[in-house]
Formats: C-alpha cells, sequence, structure tokens
C-alpha cells in the first residue's frame, strides 16, 4: 500500500543498486561467454581464434570435470549437514540453563571470524601434520597408526576445516532462533504435559525449519565457491581427490594458462550454480513469505 | 517462568557445551599458544601446553619480514570502504524494497542474491583483464569496488529484513511531517534501524576482511590486505609453526576481537528474516 | 480556514473495491467522526485525505483547492496514528518539533512552538524523554502535540485512543473535544467506537463496505436512523430488533426499540418475558431477557430492579419512539 509518488521515488532509489548488479553479472558474463569461443592461451601465439563450442568440448569430456562436479557435491552437501546438525546440536546446548552463557558462546561461534587460509593453515599444520600434528599426537596416545590426512583422506580433511568455519554461523542464526521461541508455547506445553522430548520434535524443531533454510541458503552460495582452503591445503590433489568445480577452472586458467578453456569452464560453472540458486531460491523465497 | 532447571543438570549442561564450544574454540588457542613457542616447541612430541618459554621472537621475526602494519591498514581500508559505499547503495534500495514492494520485489531480491553465486573464478580473467584497462589492478579503488558489489546483495538482503520489521506508520508519519524521501531515510529510518545497519556493516566488514579470491588474485603490492600477508606462509615456510602461527594471530586478531565485542549486534540483525 | 470535499472519491486495490464512490463535504471548524466496523473503509478514506495512498477516482478538495495530486505535507494536514507513530530515537521536543524543522523553521521558532504545544498539553517536564520512557497516555498526547504545531488546516485522527486502557481513553476524549473547542480548527476522527463517535462529534459519517450509509449530527443518528445498520450500530447498549409476526403487529416488517424506550412491570405488559441475565451498573441495570417469538431483548432499568433471573416481567414499548423498517431494511417515515 503506497502512492504512485512512493512508487516511483522507490523505484528511483532501488535503481543504482539494481543497474551495478546487472552490470556486475552481465559484463563479466559476457566478456566469459566471448573468451569461451576463442582459442585463447597465455603461451604461444597471440591470435585468439574463434573455434565455436570446441572448449565447451573439451572441458565437459575431460574426466576431470565429471570428478569435480562430484567433489563439489560432497564437499557441499557434507559441510551443509555438518553445520546444520551441529549447528541444532550447539545452538541448543548454548540455549539452556548454563553457566556463564556468553563465554561459552563467544569462543562456539569464534571460527567464523578466521579467514579461510589462515584456518587452512593451522588444521594443515598444527593438527593434520602427520608426524608432528596434534592430531598424529593422539593417535600416538591411542596406540593407533596416524592418520596421513592429505594423502589418504584428503577430501574428508577439506571437509573437516571447511564445517569448522561454517557450524558456527548455523549456531548463531539457530541460537537466534531459539531464543525468540514463545516462552509462553513453552509453558502451554508443559502444561499440556508434554515430555521434553516431544516439545523439542513438534514445536523446536519446526521452528527451526525457517532459519535452517536460510542458513542452507547462505552457506550454500559461499560453499559453491570454495577456493583458498583447497588452494592451501592440497592444491586440489591428490590427483584430483579435492578438485572441485571452482579449483578445476582455477587450475585450466592459471596453471594450465588456457584462457579460453576455463572460460568454458566459468560458464558452465555459472549455468550450474544458476541451476542450484533457482532450486534454493524457491525453497527459500517459499520460506520467507511474508 | 521458564523451565525450572535443576542444579545438577546444569551442571552437566554447562560441562558439555563448554566441551563443545572448547572443542570448536581450540584450534584458535592453540594457534595462538603456538605464536609464543620456540620453533622446536612448536613441533615437540609430546606437545607442550603451557609449561615452555614463552617468547615473542616469532612477533618480531614476522613484522621484520612483512610491515605487519601496512597490510593491516589495507585490510581496514577494503572493508571500510566497501562496507560505506554498500550502505550508501543499499540503504535506499533496502528501503524501497520494503517499504514499497511491488509484485516483483521478492523476484528481484532473489536474483541479487543469485548473482552472489556466480563462481568468482569463472568471470576472473575479464575482471582481471577490465582492472588492467583501467589501470584498477593493485589500487584500494579496484578491491573496494569488488568487495562492495559482492557484498552488496547480502547487504541489501540483512537490510531489507531488518527494515521490515519497522512499522510504516511512523514512515507516514514523517511524511505528514514533510521529510522528503532523503530526510526520511536520513532522519527517521536510519536512526531507527541502527541495530539492523550495525549487524549488516559488521557482516560485511567479517566478509570483506576474510575474502581471499578477490583479494589475491587482483593485488600485489600496494592494496594487499592481509589475506595475502597470510599467504605468503602457505609455503614452504609453513614448517614454521611458531612463525605460521604468530602470523596468522596477527592476521585474525582485528576482526576476531571485533567480533568478540560486537557479537550482540552482530546477532541482532543476522537472522536474514529467519526469526519472526 | 480547513474545508474539505469529497467529489466521488472511489479507492481500488487490484481488484478489491474498497470505497465505491462517497461524496461528503466537511464544513470549516467541524469535528467529524467517520464510524463503522472494521473493514468498512474509514481509515482507508481518512488516508486518501491524507494522501497516504492515491485515489482510484474523484477528487479531493482542500479550501476549494484540488489537492488530488498533491504530497501529503502538502496538504496542510495533521494526522494522528492508532499506534501514535512516534519517532523512537528522538526526545519528546524533537518529535513534537519535526515537521517544522522539516519545513526550515528557525529553531528559535520551533522552540517556541513547542513550549507553546507542550505547556497546553502538560508535557512540559517531559520534553527531553523519549517516547519509550513515557506512558500510552503521555504518548498520545505527543502525537497530538505533534500535530498541533503544525497548524494544520485539519486534524485527521485514525483511531488513536484504541491503544489505551478504559479510564485513560476517557479522559483522552475529553482532552482531545476540549482541544477543538479551543483550537477550533477541522477535526476529522477514524473510531470504531460508537460511544466515542457520539460524544465527541459534530456530524458523524456511518460507513459500511465503503459506503455512506448516514452523515449527521449524533442526536439525529441516534434519534432518526436511516437504515437498519446505522440503527443497530448507534446506540449501546444496541437496539432490539425484531422481525415477523411481533413486528407486523406495529405496522411494518421489522421494528426496532432501544433498550432504554421499553417500560418494565412486574404485573403487567404487551410482552412478557422471562430475565436470563441481569447487569448491574449502578446507576443502570441492563436486563437480558428471553421475549417469546422474539429471541432475546435488553432492556434498560434505572436503578437497581431487584430482578433475577427467571424472573418473569412484562415489558411495553415506547409506540413513539418506534423505528420500522422496509424489508430492504430502510426506515419507513411516517
Amino acid at each position: 500500500m503506497a502512492t504512485k509518488q512512493t512508487q516511483s521515488a522507490a523505484r528511483l532509489l532501488a535503481a543504482p543498486s539494481i543497474g551495478l548488479l546487472l552490470l556486475w553479472m552481465i559484463v563479466p558474463l559476457a566478456l566469459t561467454i566471448y573468451d569461451s569461443t576463442l582459442n585463447y592461451t597465455l603461451q604461444g601465439n597471440p591470435v585468439h581464434k574463434f573455434i565455436g563450442w570446441t572448449n565447451y568440448y573439451y572441458f565437459i569430456t575431460d574426466p576431470a570435470f565429471l570428478t569435480s562436479i562430484w567433489n563439489t557435491l560432497v564437499l557441499v552437501g557434507s559441510v551443509l549437514v555438518i553445520s546444520v546438525v551441529g549447528g541444532t546440536g550447539m545452538a541448543l546446548l548454548l540455549d539452556q540453563p548454563i553457566f556463564g552463557q556468553g563465554v561459552a558462546r563467544v569462543m562456539a561461534i569464534s571460527p567464523f571470524f578466521i579467514m579461510a587460509t589462515v584456518a587452512a593453515l593451522v588444521w594443515k599444520n598444527l593438527f593434520m601434520q602427520p608426524v608432528f600434528g596434534l592430531f598424529a599426537w593422539i593417535a600416538h596416545l591411542f596406540g593407533v597408526p596416524p592418520i596421513d590426512w592429505f594423502t589418504n583422506d584428503p577430501m574428508i580433511a577439506v571437509i573437516i576445516i571447511v564445517a569448522w568455519q561454517w557450524l558456527p554461523f548455523a549456531t548463531l542464526i539457530l541460537l537466534t532462533a531459539l531464543q525468540s521461541l514463545d516462552l509462553e508455547q513453552k509453558d502451554a506445553a508443559q502444561m499440556d504435559g508434554a515430555p521434553p522430548l516431544s516439545y523439542f520434535w513438534y514445536l523446536v524443531l519446526p521452528h527451526l525449519a525457517r532459519p535452517a533454510t536460510v542458513v542452507i541458503l547462505i552457506e550454500t552460495i559461499f560453499l559453491l565457491g570454495i577456493f583458498a582452503e583447497i588452494f592451501v591445503t592440497t592444491g586440489g590433489g591428490p590427483g584430483l581427490a579435492t578438485t572441485n568445480l571452482t579449483f578445476l577452472v582455477f587450475r585450466s586458467a592459471l596453471r594450465d594458462f588456457d584462457v579460453g578453456g576455463a572460460a568454458a569452464g566459468g560458464i558452465i560453472a555459472v549455468v550450474l550454480a544458476n541451476v542450484v540458486s533457482i532450486f534454493l531460491t524457491r525453497l527459500v523465497g517459499k520460506n520467507l513469505e511474508g | 517462568m521458564a523451565r525450572k532447571a535443576t542444579t545438577s543438570r546444569r551442571l552437566l549442561m554447562t560441562f558439555l557445551a563448554y566441551a563443545f564450544a572448547l572443542m570448536l574454540f581450540f584450534p584458535i588457542l592453540w594457534m595462538v599458544i603456538t605464536s609464543f613457542k620456540s620453533e622446536a616447541d612448536a613441533i615437540a612430541l609430546p606437545p607442550k601446553f603451557l609449561f615452555f618459554h614463552w617468547t615473542l621472537a616469532n612477533y618480531i621475526d614476522v613484522q621484520a619480514r612483512n610491515n605487519y602494519w601496512r597490510f593491516a591498514f589495507n585490510s581496514v581500508t577494503l572493508s571500510f570502504g566497501s562496507t560505506v559505499l554498500g550502505l550508501l547503495v543499499g540503504i535506499p534500495a533496502a528501503y524501497a524494497f520494503a517499504f514499497a514492494p511491488t509484485k516483483n520485489t521478492k523476484q528481484i531480491l532473489l536474483w541479487m542474491l543469485s548473482t552472489k553465486m556466480m563462481p568468482a573464478v569463472g568471470v576472473l580473467v575479464p575482471i582481471y583483464l577490465l582492472l588492467l584497462q583501467f589501470h584498477l589492478l593493485d589500487t584500494f579503488t579496484g578491491l573496494i569496488i569488488i568487495l562492495f558489489l559482492s557484498n552488496l546483495p547480502i547487504m541489501i538482503w540483512m537490510l531489507y529484513t531488518y527494515f521490515k520489521e519497522i512499522p510504516h506508520e511512523i514512515l507516514e508519519a514523517s511524511r505528514m511531517d514533510g521529510a522528503s524521501r532523503w530526510k526520511e531515510i536520513v532522519y527517521v529510518l536510519s536512526p531507527m534501524a541502527v541495530p539492523g545497519i550495525a549487524s549488516t556493516v559488521l557482516l560485511n566488514i567479517i566478509l570483506s576482511w576474510n575474502e581471499t579470491f578477490w583479494s589475491l588474485n587482483v593485488t600485489n603490492i600496494h592494496a594487499a590486505p592481509l589475506t595475502a600477508f597470510i599467504a605468503s606462509y602457505s609455503s614452504p615456510e609453513g614448517l614454521f609453526w611458531a612463525k605460521l602461527s604468530a602470523a596468522s594471530t596477527l592476521a585474525v586478531a582485528p576482526i576476531v576481537l571485533l567480533g568478540w565485542f560486537s557479537q550482540r549486534q552482530l546477532v541482532r540483525g543476522l537472522t536474514f528474516g529467519a526469526v519472526k | 480556514m480547513g474545508k474539505i470535499n469529497l467529489l466521488g472519491v472511489r479507492k481500488t486495490f487490484a481488484e478489491v473495491v474498497v470505497i465505491p464512490s462517497v461524496d461528503l463535504e466537511i464544513p470549516d471548524g467541524s469535528f467529524v467522526v467517520f464510524v463503522g466496523p472494521s473493514g468498512c473503509g474509514k481509515s482507508t478514506l481518512l488516508r486518501l485525505i491524507a494522501g497516504l495512498e492515491d485515489l482510484s477516482a474523484g477528487h479531493v478538495l482542500i479550501d476549494n483547492q484540488d489537492v488530488t495530486d498533491f504530497a501529503p505535507a502538502q496538504r496542510g494536514l495533521s494526522m494522528v496514528f492508532q499506534s501514535y507513530a512516534l519517532y523512537p530515537h528522538m526526545s519528546v521536543a524533537s518529535n513534537i518539533g519535526f515537521g517544522l524543522k522539516m519545513a526550515g523553521v528557525p529553531k528559535a521558532e520551533i522552540d517556541k512552538k513547542v513550549a507553546y504545544a507542550a505547556n497546553m498539553l502538560n508535557l512540559t517536564e517531559y520534553l527531553t524523554r523519549r517516547p519509550g520512557q513515557l506512558s500510552g497516555g503521555q504518548r498520545q498526547r505527543v502525537a497530538i502535540g505533534r500535530a498541533i504545531v503544525r497548524e494544520p488546516k485539519a486534524f485527521l485522527f485514525d483511531e488513536p485512543l484504541s491503544n489505551l486502557d478504559a479510564a485513560l481513553r476517557v479522559q483522552m476524549r475529553l482532552e482531545i473535544t476540549r482541544l477543538h473547542q479551543s483550537l477550533k480548527t477541522t477535526m476529522i476522527y477514524v473510531t470504531h467506537d460508537q460511544v466515542e463517535a457520539m460524544t465527541m462529534a459534530d456530524m458523524i459519517v456511518v460507513l459500511n463496505r465503503g459506503n455512506i450509509e448516514q452523515a449527521g449530527a449524533p442526536m439525529e443518528l441516534y434519534e432518526s436512523p436511516k437504515n437498519l445498520f446505522v440503527a443497530k450500530f448507534i446506540g449501546s447498549p444496541t437496539m432490539n430488533i425484531i422481525e415477523g409476526e411481533r413486528a407486523q403487529k406495529y405496522g411494518a416488517p421489522t421494528i426496532g426499540i432501544r433498550p432504554e424506550h421499553i417500560k418494565i412491570s412486574r404485573e403487567t405488559g404487551d410482552w412478557p418475558v422471562r430475565v436470563s441475565i441481569v447487569e448491574r451498573l449502578g446507576s443502570d441495570t441492563f436486563l437480558y431477557v428471553e421475549a417469546e417469538g422474539m429471541g432475546q431483548l435488553t432492556v434498560r432499568a434505572e436503578g437497581d430492579l431487584g430482578a433475577k433471573p427467571g424472573d418473569q416481567l412484562f415489558l411495553t414499548p415506547d409506540i413513539g419512539r418506534l423505528h420500522r423498517f422496509n424489508p430492504k431494511g430502510e426506515a419507513i417515515r411516517t
């Protein structure tokens, strides 16, 4: 409900952001599409010949492509599950009447403030290094051979690092949601004689559905583009074990100097990201009605 | 009246909460502790938790190798620059979406968010070449524009969800009082939305501060922030754990402290409309 | 000056017609109350006058000037909102003076006018406080103060008392009436409470589904409602409506009689009834009675009648104050 004057003023006020984001989307996209049709490498001849779909053909038929898609799905999916489930647990714990809640909360959300490169370096060296790392020492205490994370379980290692960074974010949002839970509802449930478990199941969980979808949306946005953690720890390897789509494109561009091929990969990544985004925004849009 | 908690139950819950919170916090704590060790103590087996010779030598070494303050200053400049731009463009947009919604508003907001899903690596080369062409490589302007645009959708979304909770009547009252749109936003909406704007600013600073991909790829010396500072330790000096830890601690300290001191404000707006 | 004319005012939201077409003249200096059930379009009509909504058709004239396309602030009107809509981050003084500040009035003059309004509304000692530190009644007065200082051509009130408790409501009602008497500025007041309408208005406009059912002086509406809707809406407790055979005896398909226009007797009368509920207010007693063939009726008795539930009574309507309605619900005038 607003007047025409308000509507036209609103259009004027929204215009800069819409215009800028449109430019931010279209200009690089158009240039990338253009590059993706060229035989364009940073080594060799400087003439960029038009070659049509060839770059796409090579990118998609490269066995690395399917592997990288699979790796992306595994990485995003695992981190989402760990952070949402773990975040719910952590939020529920912090929502209990505990002593010194503030300190516990500050500790639990701190990893969210840590930059990806630092997180990756600290985990890679201080914890996962197979001889001097803390994990190796713990394994030694229990008399089991230490895990050589980045040789034997590189993907699990990457997942642990990324999940460590994002679990606090889920905790933060879910905790805020829990604290907004209607206290009268809690009392009513108690009056109705609902045991704690069914109170949790029928009242708390449905209340968390909405914030959980938001967590999933925001995290997915960032997780699809995970780069630094892989770059610092495994460099996509061993072999292709931790190469996600982002890293594959990066490798084509900056390791193989194949700008055309990287552009084709970039466009494919954009298309796939948009498929995911359409699916996700539907989900969230429905959840955020009203 | 909340559920009555017996003391034993409360103690159990406190223990559990602290156990898990400490698990999450431990890597940071371990990093800080290691930064005060000698390189030999850092890789000692069994690990030395508290009883070792504490030293500041690593910090001195790190500072001698790279001027920390310069990188820190760059990080501050980039974070604040992109945040201020974001507010200037984002607040009017969020105002429009929240108080004069049309049937397309939701679509536009979701579209904005979807631009955030575009993998940066896919458009790295053309952006790099564009920056090169406009002489913006390794400049504050170039990176500020990139950070501003890539975080703008999130800022608008956060501001929008916060503005939506402000009663329309108050803005109508200011309209009756003769405030122009701009004055309405400056004098009435923004002061009322301070908590929401504060948490938007905080999140944006955190995201800008920690942004790695663009800052590594489009800066070199002049505008390089702390993410670049730490990247130089990725290999092979990564073997020097104490120095690595000192550099890491320096890189994250400002933003972690900011996050701690402002966590209450951060949380208030950080719901993205998820909490009714 | 503050004469307001509505000419063929129409408002639709998408497909929904909220106000089909309203014509109304609001004389300068009058106190006009728009009253009606929720969803009748009374608030929308007020917002159309304020300029907070666009008209779908028709014109709004203030002092014979067509202001249909004017922005709210250009119309020279002030509005008091249901939620008060105070600026929570500003002091009481800044709240009251905000409109003047926006109009570029010099600071000294703003201070003078704010002080004057604050004095008039007993707010002087609260000028430095924030709205959050005030009681409901005080907030209400700040909202009124904000409206006063702009010296508007007319005041618009949108259900201003509905968030107050009963005692304060009566007090603020008096204050607004007193304000009108001293300022003599046109006031348009929206409420769903017919008591507010009756007690405050020079002219009541009864709205139903976006149409004006009747407009006139309070006693005119009370004594000769044009139709069943107005008859039932004005007056408290509600007029008794009797249909069918019993009504036909009085020469109409539907008749109405107010609770206060019925004589009560223990011995004899036209309608034998049985008491079901007794409500004692002290000065009056309301009896809710079951009458054969007429359903439940409400009767007012002065003082305490000493009636108990189950008692048998006899009622006799005052024929001279009986309202007769035709099958369409319109009043039959004799």
